[in-house]
């Protein structure tokens, strides 16, 4: 396919890769992400019609309105997203998912779900929009607000907040990454990686509040987020080719010893350039730990965190057939007339 | 009259042979191995081709508590459960004394010998099995020893009411999947009561079996299995579930019906099973699915139904198919987990906040169960909606005589589905498409689903507001239109199942009372009619199958003189949806509810129109 300079190489402007409108207050950092989202998918080249948009409740998850216009959506449940997650990649393997649900929905009404959905390795893309607070009901603390942080109209909280990126790794997740809705590079690789990762990848990007929480002393802020964000290396995602098939990969030359290359299951590098501090992601100690660290240091640690070889996907544990089950010849879900006559001798 | 009494029967007997018209009570207690004992009688019977039914009546336990099994043999081919039986086998000694009780003058009570039970009924014959010395004689190894314990009572059993042997070791046979060690070990217990009682004992009581010829070509299974099979020649591809009595033996067999679904190209399965976290994560899974047009069902009881009432809404109102099992059982609340109810009718009919109507499907028999197992999934494609079926545990957990099942007459019916090719025509004839158009006027729209590879294809699915183009809206003009396009489908799904899945109906007695019911109340109900009849009190019968309420029991109510509305709940559910329906006067319609935990007894259902009926 022939490309122009304002085409990717499936023939799409990046405006088509556009959604709705957005409906969320001007500078929200979910406007930002969803630009990240369309960015990427439009310079992956990605077919829209092979993806599903999913969602819980929430400002954050109105946003798959706003981006890849060409995909199925469905807006779902409060912190129910994961298990519509699990039912839509289980009927038709065939399909890729992007997910976003906030830090209420994932981390209150949905931790059970958010669990479950990493224990079973369902291969899709979980985006989190965090920002500590309920925006839509007005402002309430959630989960992962800072013990401590004030609140116009709630005053204090007092409860420590649950670090869903640990969570995640408790509960066996192979692809954790954390970034900050401001560092628009950071978010596109990391989207670039997750995509391509096989199994649930679960990426927490700290999105200021402009409305509710956007106090420079909030963890969860724009003025802290800048300062506080210390970015764990410079990513690079080297891919084959996301449409046509694999093609060789060459990889730069980085001096030894500050680049990291994590390999994934479809051929793609990651190259992992270490900056401020010296983390291997592929040690589950080591992440728990640095994540640990920087929550006692009030500083937030961005990039990919945590990764290993994926496990088994659900649909591989189940032994499932890859396909769209809705396309398939009537034979290959309903047995014979002689396989329910069978069956019933064993009842006479 | 040629009709066993069910109110007279138990009093009335003489030293008349009776044979083939009877019933048991099997007291054991929970967890120490009676259901093998129990299942090889029934199956036994069956195999000598006697009508019969077997029900546990078991305890919400592991081991200890007091459990019950009844066994009904009925040349007659009745199968409700009796009020009263005739026969007990007495193994648990904390109930004995009331199970004794419970027994009708001339009645049979099987016994322990090493309790040394005070014989204080005269009017009852009493034998009593040395459990411990025959336990003795055999060299079953100590472990295997209390779990084969209750074969004593069937060799009992067998010798006392003429059952063969041979038969009873084919029975075993295909309880243990043709393990013989197992069976032969069962059957050394066996075998000793039987020579024990054969030498040593006096037959005193006029009770007897005789081989017949009315189970020839039938099948014995459970409503469960059946609604399983039913689902896997559906062409179900998820089963997502969280296990709650009575509906875990549904995806039990799911499992083990499984390998009929398996590719035999690429060795890949089109069925995917997933035990999830809750119902509400089951609930997800489904409509996930669904929604990719795969299908996807669960199977759950009235707590689970509670947790899934958030997705049914939205199922509902995006339009997502998928099928539901409610195995009742007793509510409110945890309620009585292992008994049977039909109390969720209601309930699930109207399930999801705001104005929500369900679609539901009411199986009575094994062959409704396997039936609408594969239907509900073609309805639901066509409804774009969720399809309930409302079992129970009475029809789900015990065994039934069953036809054997009809393979699906017609292909898999995907509803309005629009591939591209589909789609692109679709936009040629009507400028453009949108998920909730209502093109043809009967309330269904056409959808894509995920993966289809034409640019207009996508659309958003949501819980909130939404126009025929599936945008977000929250126009009161919008929501209105909605919610009458929502009416038509109603409309559009209540003519389809008065097709489909019409009403049972018998109006052959052109009489003036009439009764209606629904699900497992049918023997009851028939055997009731019956008694009735030779009462004088003729009556004519209609068994709805689905909700929305079909037309035909408005005809039903309008052509009868005086309406019964028998069903096993407390409130009278389908009593008051007729009402909610029905526009005309109801003052001859009389509600009968029950919701006693049991499955109903045509005793019951005689002294309830008898006391009406004033005859």
């Amino acid at each position: 396919m022939g490309r122009t300079a304002k085409t990717n190489k499936i023939g799409l402007t990046r405006e088509e890769y556009k959604g709705s409108k957005s409906t969320l207050c001007p500078g929200c950092g979910h406007d930002s992400i969803s630009n990240q989202i369309i960015s990427t998918a439009y310079e992956m080249g990605i077919e829209q019609h092979r993806i599903v948009k999913l969602s819980g409740i929430g400002c954050s998850s109105k946003t798959p309105a706003y981006f890849l216009g060409r995909s199925h959506g469905f807006n779902s449940l409060h912190g129910r997203m994961p298990s519509v997650a699990t039912g839509a990649l289980m009927g038709n393997p065939e399909l890729h998912a992007i997910a976003v649900s906030g830090d209420g929905d994932t981390g209150s009404i949905g931790l059970g779900q958010f669990k479950h959905v990493i224990r079973r390795n369902v291969p899709f893309v979980y985006v989190i929009e965090n920002n500590g607070v309920y925006g839509l009901t007005k402002g309430q603390f959630s989960a992962t607000a800072d013990e401590g942080q004030y609140l116009k109209y709630y005053g204090k909280n007092h409860m420590p907040p649950i670090d869903l990126c640990l969570e995640a790794i408790i509960a066996g997740a192979t692809f954790v990454a954390r970034s900050f809705s401001g560092d628009a590079k950071q978010v596109q690789s990391l989207l670039q990686a997750a995509l391509r990762h096989h199994g649930t990848a679960v990426i927490d990007i700290i999105s200021p509040c402009v409305t509710f929480n956007n106090d420079p002393s909030s963890t969860k802020s724009y003025p802290y987020g800048k300062e506080h964000q210390i970015a764990l290396h410079e990513i690079q995602v080297l891919a084959p080719d996301y449409v046509e098939g694999k093609e060789e990969i060459t990889i730069p030359e980085y001096d030894e010893g500050e680049v990291i290359e994590v390999d994934m299951h479809d051929g793609t590098v990651v190259m992992l350039k270490r900056l401020a501090q010296d983390h291997d992601p592929r040690n589950r100690l080591q992440a728990i730990s640095a994540l640990e660290q920087a929550q006692r240091d009030n500083l937030f640690i961005t990039g990919l965190i945590y990764y290993e070889e994926p496990r088994q996907t659900l649909a591989e544990t189940e032994n499932l057939l890859h396909a769209s089950f809705a396309r398939l010849p009537d034979r290959l879900n309903r047995p014979s007339e002689q396989a329910l006559a069978d069956v019933i001798k064993n009842f006479m | 009259m040629v009709i066993s009494s069910p109110l007279e029967s138990a009093s009335s007997l003489t030293q008349t042979p009776i044979i083939n018209d009877f019933a048991f009570t099997v007291a054991t207690q929970n967890g120490s191995g009676s259901q093998t004992s129990n299942n090889v009688l029934v199956k036994t019977l069956f195999d000598m081709g006697i009508p019969v039914n077997g029900k546990n009546l078991f305890p919400s336990n592991i081991k200890g508590l007091p459990t019950w099994y009844t066994i009904r043999a009925s040349k007659f081919g009745y199968t409700a459960r009796r009020y009263q039986t005739e026969i007990v086998v007495a193994y648990n000694p904390d109930t004995a004394a009331e199970d004794i009780a419970k027994l009708p003058e001339n009645g049979v009570c099987i016994l322990p010998a090493d309790w040394n039970w005070t014989h204080s009924r005269t009017d009852i014959t009493y034998y009593e099995v040395p459990v411990k010395d025959l336990m003795a004689k055999t060299d079953i190894p100590s472990d295997f020893k209390k779990r084969v314990e209750n074969m004593t009572y069937v060799g009992a059993v067998a010798q006392l009411f003429s059952i063969p042997l041979d038969m009873i070791y084919t029975a075993l046979l295909a309880n243990f999947n043709g393990k013989a060690k197992a069976a032969d070990m069962n059957m050394q217990v066996i075998r000793l009561a039987y020579e024990y009682f054969e030498a040593n004992v006096e037959k005193r009581d006029p009770y007897r079996f005789e081989p017949m010829d009315e189970t020839r070509g039938k099948i014995l299974i459970t409503g469960n299995e059946a609604g399983a099979l039913g689902s896997i020649f559906g062409g179900v591809n998820l089963v997502a579930w969280y296990p709650i009595t009575p509906s875990t033996s549904l995806v039990d067999a799911v499992i083990s019906f499984k390998h009929l679904r398996t590719d035999p190209e690429t060795g890949k399965s089109t069925l995917a099973v997933v035990q999830a976290e809750d119902e509400l994560a089951a609930a997800g899974m489904i409509l996930g699915a669904g929604w990719t047009g795969a299908r996807a069902m669960t199977a759950t009881s009235g707590p689970g139904i509670s947790l899934m009432s958030e997705f049914s809404g939205l199922a509902y109102f995006a339009e997502i198919p998928c099928v539901i099992w409610d195995i009742t059982r007793m509510g409110p609340s945890t309620g009585l987990p292992t008994r049977t109810s039909q109390g969720d009718l209601l309930f699930i009919h109207f399930l999801g906040h705001g104005d929500t109507r369900q679609i539901v499907l009411m199986p009575g028999t094994c062959e409704e169960a396997f039936e609408f197992g594969w239907r509900s999934f073609d309805i639901a494609d066509r409804m774009q909606a969720p399809v309930f079926v409302a079992s129970d545990l009475d029809l789900g957990m015990n065994n039934w005589m069953a036809e054997p099942f009809q393979y699906p007459t017609e292909p898999i019916q995907r509803g309005k589905v629009l591939d591209e090719e589909g789609l692109r025509s679709f936009i040629e004839q009507h400028g453009k498409w949108g998920r909730y158009m209502d093109v043809d006027g009967d309330g269904v729209g056409y959808r894509t689903l995920p993966g289809t590879d034409h640019p207009m294809a996508a659309y958003f699915t949501r819980g909130t507001g939404h126009n025929p183009m599936a945008t977000y809206s929250e126009r009161s003009d919008d929501w209105i239109e909605n919610m009458q396009r929502l009416h038509r489908k109603i409309e559009t799904a209540r003519a389809l199942l008065e097709k489909e899945i019409p009403p049972v109906v018998d109006v052959s007695a052109g009489a003036e009372v009439g009764i209606i019911t629904f699900g497992t109340n049918e023997p009851a109900i028939d055997e009731a009619r019956d008694y009735l009849a030779s009462r004088g009190i003729q009556t004519d019968y209609l068994r709805v199958r689905a909700l929305p309420l079909p037309s035909a029991v408005t005809e039903f109510i309008q052509s009868h003189q005086r309406v019964y509305v028998v069903e096993n709940n407390f409130d009278g559910q389908l009593c008051q949806i007729i009402s909610l329906e029905h526009k005309q006067s109801l003052e001859h319609v009389t509600s009968l509810a029950l919701g006693d935990g049991l499955p109903m007894t045509a005793h019951w259902v005689v002294e309830q129109i008898v006391a009406r009926e004033g005859k």
